[in-house]
């Protein structure tokens, strides 16, 4: 067996293959067509079975009940004391030990270790036998449901890079919406990294989502930082061809756009300063990830901005200017 | 090519140090992402304005700073820079350090100045976000 109950794996180590073998159920993955003998059967007949299945022990039942085991190592000891006339009752395993076909996978691992059998068979809640199970059943079931999974992961992946291809209409556009609070720098950032999060579960290049995530992010603390008690909205507009990111507020607006968006320029407080906010950056990171910038702020009124990315454009941040 | 971690690994593109190995040559201590400490440094940024780290820190950048408040977070997240290095022994707090530990952001503090961290990090052969642009 490649895999071993052991207890002592640190958490950090756990592979989805030890997940599995406790999310699996024995039932999951035994083998449910299962050969059987009666006590009766000759050890010759259970030789032919044995190279006839190619399999290594069978479970005897009498009257559909589990009796015994008889397993490859009973046929030798039979063949080399020349009792292959004997019946399977007299060369048996008695009262095997079993397990519920409910039990989580590890506790079949954990017998494998313990016992060194070859199979268990497999019972019910009512102790009928169900399945057997072997250590190649559980290394298949295990191979089997990971592939599974996998396939899963990839159609997700597929699925979310390709939802603008399957949807079918005139425009499509994916709209996300973030209430942003006045004063409330604990959660800074939460809507651009979810914004961020969603851009690349889209499959939208790296480039593009660096300079919206940095539009965002700027956009949001400006939010944060300036408006009055209502706080602002952060939109992201994910269309085909573009990103439109907007920041809408209800005020106090600003007094001079021009003078707002020169490099160095901030009303911030002090103690926002102090932070390291406030350093009159945010406008001009902002117009440097934009292919298109709409700001408009009429003083004592609300504030519009509207970014715009498009898909096509791939020039990282810093190398583009304002 | 092995690295026996001790000093900058030389590939052909440049060092390739893992922040791991920096925090050793620095004796830097480590407060979160212990997990992303094997993340590889690929150059460094200094300033303590959010907006110029947001502007300039790069993917793999190690953003050295003088903040510790949990903002410093959301800007080495969504820069996805490999680690945030806090000097003159400003302690992160709380809601930082589980912020930090939520988004895998390593935080690593010292006593030293940001000028010699940041000399040190250079000798080592971790350069300035300027030569990814040549």
């Amino acid at each position: 067996m490649g895999i071993q109950n052991n207890s002592a794996i640190p958490a950090s180590q756990i592979t989805r293959l030890h997940e599995l073998v406790y999310e699996l159920e024995i039932s999951q993955v035994m083998t449910r067509e299962v050969i059987t003998v009666t006590p009766q059967t000759s050890m010759t007949e259970v030789r032919e079975i044995l190279q006839r299945h190619r399999i290594s022990g069978i479970p005897v039942l009498e009257h559909g009940e589990l009796v015994g085991i008889i397993s490859i190592e009973d046929l030798i000891k039979a063949l080399a004391g020349g009792e292959m006339d004997a019946r399977v009752g007299e060369k048996m395993t008695p009262n095997p030990i079993v397990l519920s076909a409910n039990e989580p996978l590890v506790l079949s691992v954990d017998y494998f270790n313990r016992y060194g059998f070859g199979r268990f068979p497999i019972v019910n809640e009512q102790g009928k036998m169900v399945g057997i199970l072997t250590p190649s059943d559980v290394t298949q079931g295990l191979l089997k449901k990971l592939e599974v999974e996998y396939h899963e992961e990839e159609i997700r992946r597929y699925r979310a890079s390709h939802i603008f291809e399957d949807v079918i209409s005139d425009h499509t556009s994916i709209f996300l919406h973030y209430i942003i609070a006045s004063r409330d720098f604990k959660q800074a950032g939460a809507a651009s990294r979810n914004i961020k999060r969603t851009l690349t579960h889209l499959g939208i290049p790296r480039p593009i989502i660096r300079r919206a995530a940095i539009a965002t992010y700027e956009a949001e603390i400006n939010i944060i930082i300036h408006t009055d008690d209502f706080g602002g909205l952060i939109t992201a507009e994910i269309r085909p061809d573009a990103i439109i990111i907007g920041a809408l507020d209800l005020g106090p607006g600003i007094a001079d756009v021009e003078q707002a968006k020169r490099r160095g320029f901030s009303t911030a407080p002090d103690w926002i300063r102090e932070m390291g906010f406030g350093a009159g950056m945010g406008l001009t990171n902002i117009e440097k990830c934009a292919d298109e910038m709409y700001l408009e702020s009429p003083f004592g009124s609300r504030t519009t901005l509207r970014v715009t990315i498009y898909m096509d454009e791939h020039l990282p941040i810093g190398r583009r200017e304002a | 090519m092995t690295n026996d971690q001790t000093g900058p690994l030389i590939s052909e593109k440049g060092p390739v140090m893992k922040l791991e190995t920096l925090a050793r040559q620095l004796g830097l201590t480590v407060h979160a992402g212990r997990d992303a400490l094997d993340r590889e440094v690929t150059s460094g940024y200094a300033a303590d304005l959010l907006s110029c780290a947001m502007a300039k820190a790069r993917a793999g950048s190690v953003w050295v700073t003088l903040q510790g408040h949990s903002n410093i977070v959301a800007v080495a997240s969504l820069t996805e820079a490999a680690g945030i290095i806090i000097t003159e022994g400003v302690q992160p707090d709380d809601a930082t350090i589980n912020k930090a530990q939520e988004e895998g952001v390593p935080i690593l503090t010292t006593e030293l100045t940001t000028f010699t961290v940041v000399g040190r990090l250079y000798e080592l052969g971790v350069p300035g976000v300027e030569s990814l642009d040549e």
